[in-house]
């Protein structure tokens, strides 16, 4: 058969930023003297083994790849021998710019990917995890079904999705007989379609994990402060605006933070529903579609993960640094 | 650009030596499987055993291979050390495979992509072998398996073609017959769609099969030279004959079957298999998807009908699949012999008689035993003035997986945007071209 090399692998180096409060711990420092017994030899080998350990996973796994991803985004390399890098400049990047025709689409979808993800299973999360904090009956079973698409590999539910939205077969056009010549819905190739389409699974998914994410902050909720609304007269919509939404506060900027996140590493889904076609294109795939195989375009690969950081950084910079201004102030 | 048509190292910029360095670990991160090729490694230098690096996954060809290196070790008392990979892994992570500790022999394909490593200095070349299997193979299948040094690297195992496959008994029914000609094609297409058949099956998600559909079109309108230009960057992609090439396209578009980028080549063979579609070009492999044998004895072939009568049907595209022989292999001698025996009848008829989809690269192998569409696939091969391989096989794989499959996609939904298209896929053609 015929070559396609195409197998869901997770893109390069620059790949999701890591979330906050990750960073590498530090040995702690020694006890002033008086305390001296307190660390025997032992025990500051056995810190400095699990101190440095993670340092040094965390500088080569992070730090030297990240670098080197943006160092060889400066190159052409076909991965044969470290012989056949070459310096071309920002030639990488003025291609990207102007001549790929899939790079401005790609960023576009990130974005409509992000916005879709924030207005559509964000609420509805909230919503159900608002409801499942009600101790209704079979709660345990409904948190269940809504979280299970989270726990399915995304590889497996794009199979699925695409059994659904298969153009002959799927179950949605047999249903509303639309594969048959002439009134063909082609949800996985025609690019006016095929994002939503996508979306509409991706969105599926993230409900369940807005929904755990909020029910988490909804338990957290102090239940005097309920109390205290409902003996002041508010009804339960009042209630919920003016005293629960507002202390969900720090849950909302870590469902913000996942949401971003999840945005910008969209992949394996579009990558098993139709390998990121016309309509579909993802920074992540083109990625991956210039970095693996055979002839790989290593230096043109790279400099779209070094836009894909940029964009990454541009977004967690700010969070980063307000969570830090808190931290101090706190 | 510092590239050269051989694809020689040329010494780079002094900054290269910083990259060395940092490269080195940008290996790690930077998607490149490095470290998986240290999984094939063996040990010691044994004269008796060969290590094989084998990309057939599938179960029925593993079988076959199997087959092929127990004769082989039957005969010469070398053992085959098989080391199999899943296809697709296997293609992906060529790269640092060769240049890791590859087995001593692998399987690959015939043409630009063998050429490519063999340019590179991954492969050894292997002229001693062919000066004893040459006779077994016609010149076409010599030409095949030579780099670009004019030195052999590669010994063929099977071939199949692309052709336009139908089922012989829809034809009888409706009593068609056969084109030849561009003419015949289109009046037969307008009569199966006025009979209430889709004329020409078309599943094109997976994105390579519309190369296939364009290596047809392009060689049958502009000849074979000028294809083999295109596909090796030097013919410009804005030129008329491609565009004309293009329009022949579209004609043919509007009785391809509807939403084919969203239908696998499994789901497009399917309406062939449910006599839906009139016709489906493909290559053999299609067969795979006649599982009823009373089907599969129906399932026939035709070549591409001519569209210029300078080039009449001279060109078959007949994918090739064999063996290389590594870099430095550890035992040399022994994968000498084995080269020897893959290039024999003999290994090629054990092979075929567990895939009944391919045919045999050489001349002499026994062909009492083809099926009826085994033997026309056999005459069409050997009778062909011009061999390609196929699209991906015969350009630069970086440029047909990152330009041409989206390209073409988009072509086949909007027929009309060609012209913007054509330059884009040239000013990309350049630049990935320009770099080595």
């Amino acid at each position: 058969m015929s070559a396609f090399d195409s197998v869901p692998v997770a893109p390069g180096a620059a790949d999701a930023p890591l979330p906050a409060g990750t960073s590498t711990p530090l040995p702690s420092r020694k006890p002033p003297s008086g305390h001296r017994r307190l660390l025997t030899r032992r025990d500051r080998v056995a810190l400095a083994f699990m101190a440095g350990l993670p340092t040094f996973l965390h500088v080569a796994l992070v730090w030297v790849t990240a670098l080197a991803s943006i160092v060889l985004a400066f190159t052409t390399w076909d991965g044969i021998g470290f012989d056949s890098i070459k310096w071309v400049g920002l030639r990488n990047f003025h291609e990207l710019f102007d001549n790929n025709p899939q790079f401005w689409p790609a960023v576009q979808h990130n974005v409509i990917w992000f916005v879709v993800l924030i207005a559509i299973p964000t609420p509805l999360g909230l919503f159900l995890a608002v409801q499942l904090d009600k101790n209704i009956r079979f709660t345990r079973v409904y948190q269940t079904a809504f979280f299970l698409p989270v726990v399915v590999s995304l590889a497996v539910t794009g199979f699925v999705w695409q059994l659904v939205y298969n153009p002959d077969t799927g179950l949605i056009n047999s249903l509303i007989g639309a594969n048959k010549p002439g009134h063909y819905i082609d949800w996985i190739g025609d690019p006016d379609l095929n994002l939503w389409a996508i979306l509409v699974a991706a969105s599926w998914r993230h409900t369940g994990y807005m929904m755990i994410l909020y029910l988490a902050g909804l338990k957290g909720v102090d239940p005097s402060l309920r109390e205290a609304s409902s003996l002041d007269g508010a009804n339960e919509w009042q209630t919920f605006k003016n005293v629960i939404f507002p202390t969900l506060r720090p849950t909302n900027t870590i469902v913000l933070v996942v949401t971003i996140i999840e945005a910008l590493r969209a992949f394996d889904l579009v990558y098993v529903f139709n390998g990121g076609a016309q309509g579909t294109e993802l920074l992540s795939i083109l990625v991956t579609n210039n970095i693996i195989g055979e002839s790989s375009r290593i230096g043109y690969g790279s400099a779209i993960a070094v836009v894909l950081l940029v964009i990454s950084l541009v977004v967690i910079i700010p969070y980063l640094v307000s969570t830090f201004r808190k931290e101090r102030r706190a | 650009m510092d590239h050269t048509p051989s694809r020689l190292f040329v010494p780079g910029p002094s900054r290269r030596t910083l990259l060395r360095g940092v490269g080195g670990a940008a290996a790690l991160g930077a998607g490149l499987p490095l470290l998986s090729a240290c999984g094939s490694s063996d040990t010691g230098t044994d004269t008796k055993t060969v290590t094989l690096g084998s990309n057939s996954s599938d179960a029925v060809p593993k079988k076959a291979f199997a087959e092929i290196y127990a004769a082989f070790t039957k005969k010469s008392g070398i053992k085959v050390d098989v080391n199999t990979k899943d296809h697709n892994t296997f293609q992906e992570q060529i790269n640092s495979y060769l240049q890791g500790t590859p087995d001593d022999v692998f399987t690959w394909f015939a043409g630009y992509r063998m050429q490519f490593f063999a340019g590179k200095g991954l492969a050894s070349p292997i002229d001693d072998v062919w000066q004893k299997i040459g006779g077994n193979f016609p010149e076409a299948m010599k030409q095949l398996s030579k780099g670009a040094d004019g030195k052999y690297y590669f010994v063929p195992l099977y071939t199949y073609p692309w052709a336009i496959f139908y089922r012989k008994s829809v034809f009888q029914d409706h009593g068609y017959e056969v084109p030849t000609t561009w003419a015949q094609f289109l009046a037969l297409c307008k009569r199966m769609q006025k009979d209430g058949l889709v004329p020409i099956a078309f599943g094109d998600k997976d994105a390579w099969p519309a190369l296939g559909t364009f290596d047809q079109i392009n060689f049958r309108t502009n000849g074979y030279d000028f294809h083999v230009e295109l596909m090796a960057g030097k013919a410009s992609w804005t030129d008329a004959k491609v565009r004309a090439a293009f329009d022949n396209w579209a004609e043919i578009l509007p009785y391809s079957q509807e939403g084919s980028t969203g239908r696998t080549w499994q789901d497009a063979a399917q309406s062939l298999v449910s006599k839906k579609a009139g016709m489906y070009l493909l290559g053999s492999f299609v067969g795979q998807q006649f599982t009823n044998a009373t089907d599969l004895a129906d399932l026939d072939f035709f070549p591409f009908p001519e569209i210029d009568p300078s080039f009449g049907q001279d060109t078959v595209e007949a994918p090739t699949d064999g063996f290389m022989i590594s870099k430095s292999p550890k035992n040399k001698a022994g994968s000498v012999k084995l080269m020897e025996f893959l290039g024999t009848p003999e290994a090629e008829e054990i092979y075929l008689k567990a895939d009944p989809n391919v045919v045999a690269a050489s001349t002499t192998a026994d062909t009492s035993s083809y099926s009826p569409i085994q033997k026309k696939a056999y005459a069409m091969i050997s009778g062909a003035k011009n061999l390609t391989q196929f699209m991906d096989r015969d350009s630069r794989p970086d440029f047909t997986s990152t330009v041409m499959q989206p390209a073409l996609q988009k072509f086949i939904r909007d027929p009309k945007g060609i012209d913007s298209l054509l330059s884009s896929i040239e000013r990309q053609k350049k630049s990935i071209f320009a770099s080595s």
